[in-house]
């Protein structure tokens, strides 16, 4: 592995660029650079691990147990890179990823302050995942976070939240990092679980492809550990947090009742969504997928997505977890070989065999964890006409309803240019798939009809001084300005 | 789709400013218009471009229809119910030097010569009364005072909303495949079957000289992508767009501070696709023109960048009037990059010449006639 710190240690070329090391992004790096190709694997973060193994050669979390026995296969991944001629940038975002007119790509990248364009013949995108949002009426307080972002904090500097701590949402990282932090001392004084009773009336019917799941110890012994120890409140129908300048409380409505249970912190989570930023500005199609109930870039079996030379491996493609990204990735790397010319189709059929029987059993029992997951829909498209969707913006649930019917808004594209929603320095992160539930619903049409935002690179922000001070390509020299 | 009419008085092929605004104003004068869409109205060129409203630097054979049209946004709420987000804090053309200076008055003394007096040259002075962000090398410039800026998708989407509350039958996501005469009508043949009317206008943009080619009219349409960019929010200092002649830029802050960043660099166009891909390398150039005149941008974030899907023909003017081969045919297109502040006069001539056979307002030198080939 060769560990790349500035920006002119980064070839002008590269076989494969690949975007992310979280396990899909580490294990396609790590095979395409095994079969002779030359890779950069770039990632924002300063440390390789992704989501799930954030930081997992720098955490300063030593006991073992605190984050799991599953966390700490995180370093093998790692370790397999490192015998590798693979270059790896760390700290290393790439703002776009285009066709250029080679067959190949430019990608934009920007690392310590300096911007550059490089190409590569092809492109895996292991971007990830990204926590599905969560609008409640006042989730914009201070003490208000994610569960992701307090997973972060714990993983990367040992932090957890300070005072009484409410968890609430649903979704199987809801349980564990309710067990994750409670094991590293948090006061966690209720999990709220939003998960609808009538989710397991569709869920039942996937049930025993589950029982015969690699999910299923690990599950159960989850939720028992934290159903044990923890304050448990299930068939949760609304959430409010309450303060003004600052959480004070979270207000539940049970049952048809409401209470509110004073907390200093409350860690909102509903499930984890394809983060579609990159593949998507990039011109990548997506569908709508209905049982995951997210946007979803379209890949065939080889991840291969809708322009050909760029794949989209790992959760980024549809949420399947740790263990089936590192698999998805190396199928990718293998295609994206064959598209090099490094592997014969038939090489890479059979190499790809049991990576391929291995994925089909990671992946068994998913279908069940995505049908009784589903948020309820009031948290999906948020009732109440204040609560803030879009962040950047301001812009309320209310004001959405309103330019849908009064204006005939009829997609989050159009409704951009009423309401700003999405134009933010997110890019609709935060407010996307939340547009498009209000529009729909408000339209009485499937999301699948009301489409999602089209994006626009720089998918990151790239700074006016980085973008002048590129150095000119030989194309941009040669190019006739007009 | 069987819904809806299927025969109108006119046919607009092409939902963009253009179409929007010649339905709008053939519903006003009473005819009945179908209108047809093969994306969202707004989906190219109109909802996607920098918004500006100038009359600053056009070319005197657009003049007279960039009049027409100052006078609509200057009343565009009254027109549309909606006030597009029209802003009018002047445009500001920027002589970076004493040559570029030179140039301007004798650009300003021309137009005076021909009667038009929105142009008026400006000293030093005030220029950084206007702009006190611009580089004080600059010794001065052109101003158009009631030029301004407005959004454009939305002010796009105000004019189709208003046809329609007129009457107007828009169909959107119905895509014209071919022209053709049928009797005394045009048939316009869709992905959804045939419409009929006497009259059918091209405003099809980047994709008209496909409806032209069908009319034996063919042109040299070039597809083009210009791009733009926008910044995060910076504290207020500028109010004017700001536009220069010998290097490429037009630039203008919001009034959420945000920046938008343009001047014709082109990228790709991709228009079979609806795709555009973007030149980083020319975006750069741009950002180092930025960099250069308005130091307080420089450490400013490019949030996102973009580029449209625009017609431009050789000579930078629109083809706009009657065909020339046939009855009732109008063209309205090839707006070369400058088109959306045309949108709404051109809308009211357009439908002025279909509903009376003739305006007032001069457009020679925009027929499609200048492209025919030699017989
Ligand atoms: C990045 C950019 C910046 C710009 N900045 C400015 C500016 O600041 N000021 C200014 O005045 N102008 C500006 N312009 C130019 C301006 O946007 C255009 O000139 C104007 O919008 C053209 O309008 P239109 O209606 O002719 O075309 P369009 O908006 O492109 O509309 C044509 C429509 O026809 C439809 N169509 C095509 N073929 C068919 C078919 N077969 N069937 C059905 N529908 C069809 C298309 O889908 C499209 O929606 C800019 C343009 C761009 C791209």
């Amino acid at each position: 592995m060769i560990a790349i710190t500035s920006i002119g240690q980064v070839a002008e070329h590269y076989d494969i660029a690949v975007v992310g090391a979280g396990p899909a992004g580490l294990a396609a790096a790590a095979r395409a650079a095994e079969l002779g190709l030359s890779v950069l694997l770039a990632d924002e973060n300063p440390a390789p691990g992704g989501q799930i193994y954030r930081a997992i050669t720098t955490t300063p979390v030593t006991k073992r147990a605190v984050l799991g026995e599953d966390y700490w296969k995180g370093g093998a991944l790692v370790d397999r890179l490192r015998p590798t001629n693979a270059a790896y940038a760390p700290g290393c975002t790439i703002w776009s990823v285009a066709p250029d007119e080679a067959g190949g790509f430019e990608l934009g990248l920007s690392l310590g302050g300096q911007a550059r364009l490089i190409a590569a013949g092809q492109v895996i995108l292991a971007t990830g995942a990204q926590e599905r949002p969560f609008p409640i009426p006042g989730w914009t307080l201070p003490g208000v976070m994610t569960a992701g972002a307090a997973q972060i904090a714990l993983k990367a500097s040992g932090l957890v939240p300070s005072g009484r701590t409410v968890i609430a949402g649903c979704g199987p990282l809801l349980y564990l990092l309710a067990g994750q932090l409670a094991a590293a001392g948090a006061n966690i004084v209720a999990v709220l679980d939003t998960t609808p009773r009538r989710n397991w009336l569709a869920a039942i019917a996937a049930f025993p492809d589950f029982l015969r799941s690699p999910y299923l110890a690990k599950g159960l012994k989850l939720m028992a550990a934290a159903r044990g120890k923890l304050p448990f409140k299930t068939g949760v129908t609304a959430l409010a947090a309450e303060g003004s300048g600052k959480l004070t409380g979270v207000t539940v409505t049970r049952g048809g009742a409401a209470e509110t249970i004073p907390c200093d912190a409350l860690l909102l989570h509903q499930g984890v969504i394809p983060g579609i930023n990159l593949a998507n500005a990039a011109g990548c199609a997506q569908h709508f997928d209905a049982v995951q109930h997210c946007w979803t870039p379209t890949v065939d079996g080889w991840f291969a997505s809708s322009i050909p030379g760029i794949a989209i491996a790992g959760d980024g493609a549809g949420i399947g977890g740790a263990e089936s990204a590192a698999l998805r990735g190396e199928v990718a790397a293998l295609d994206a070989a064959r598209r090099l010319g490094r592997l014969a189709e038939a090489e890479r059929d059979a190499h790809a065999a049991p990576i391929r029987a291995e994925l089909a059993r990671s992946l068994r029992g998913r279908r069940f964890l995505d049908l009784l997951y589903r948020p309820a829909p009031q948290f999906l498209a948020p009732p109440a006409d204040e609560t803030i969707v879009c962040r950047c913006e301001e812009v309320t649930a209310g004001q959405i309803r309103d330019a849908a019917s009064r204006l005939g808004v009829t997609g989050p594209n159009q409704m951009k240019a009423f309401l700003r929603c999405g134009m933010g320095p997110c890019q609709g992160r935060l407010c996307g798939p939340t547009v498009v539930e209000l529009i729909a619903q408000e339209r009485g049409v499937s999301a699948e009809e009301t489409g999602y935002y089209r994006l626009r690179p720089p998918v990151k922000p790239v700074t006016l001084s980085e973008l002048a001070a590129l150095p000119p390509t030989d194309a941009a020299i040669k190019a006739v300005v007009r | 789709m069987s819904e809806g009419r299927r025969s109108a008085d006119v046919i607009v092929i092409g939902g963009g400013i253009h179409g929007c605004s010649t339905a709008l104003h053939c519903a006003l004068r009473g005819l009945s218009v179908i209108l047809i869409e093969k994306d969202h109205a707004g989906r190219h060129a109109s909802g996607v471009n920098a918004g500006g409203v100038r009359q600053l630097a056009r070319h005197v054979a657009e003049i007279p229809l960039s009049n027409t049209s100052m006078a609509l946004w200057h009343r565009i709420e009254d027109l549309v119910d909606d006030d597009c987000g029209f802003t009018s804090d002047g445009q500001v053309l920027v002589a970076e030097d004493e040559e570029d200076l030179g140039n301007c008055r004798a650009r300003v003394d021309d137009l005076t010569l021909r009667g038009f007096h929105h142009e008026e040259l400006i000293d030093a002075a005030e220029l950084r009364r206007l702009v006190p962000a611009v580089s004080d090398t600059c010794p001065g410039g052109v101003v158009s005072r009631r030029d301004g800026a407005a959004i454009p998708l939305r002010a796009t989407q105000a004019f189709k909303r208003k046809a329609q509350s007129l009457g107007a039958d828009i169909r959107e996501g119905v895509r014209v495949t071919r022209v053709a005469r049928d009797g005394s009508d045009w048939r316009v043949e869709t992905d959804h079957g045939a419409f009929l009317a006497p009259r059918i206008v091209n405003a099809a943009g980047a994709w008209a000289d496909r409806i032209a080619a069908d009319l034996a009219e063919p042109v040299p349409l070039e597809v083009i992508a210009p791009m733009l960019m926008i910044t995060a929010a910076m504290p207020a200092f500028i109010k004017p767009v700001v536009i220069l002649r010998k290097r490429k830029l037009s630039f203008k802050q919001f009034g959420n501070g945000t920046v938008l960043i343009g001047g014709g660099y082109l990228g790709r166009a991709i228009r079979d696709e609806n795709r555009t891909v973007l030149d980083w390398g020319k975006l750069a150039t741009n950002a180092k023109t930025v960099w250069d005149l308005f130091p307080i941008m420089r450490g400013a974030p490019i949030l996102r960048a973009w580029a449209g899907i625009e017609a431009r023909m050789p000579d930078d003017l629109p083809v706009f009037g009657k065909s020339t081969r046939h009855e009732g045919v109008y063209h309205q297109f090839g707006f070369s990059a400058h088109g959306f502040q045309l949108g709404p006069g051109a809308g009211a001539v357009m439908a002025e010449i279909i509903a009376t056979g003739s305006s007032n307002v001069p457009i020679d030198g925009l027929g499609i006639a200048r492209f025919a080939a030699p017989s």
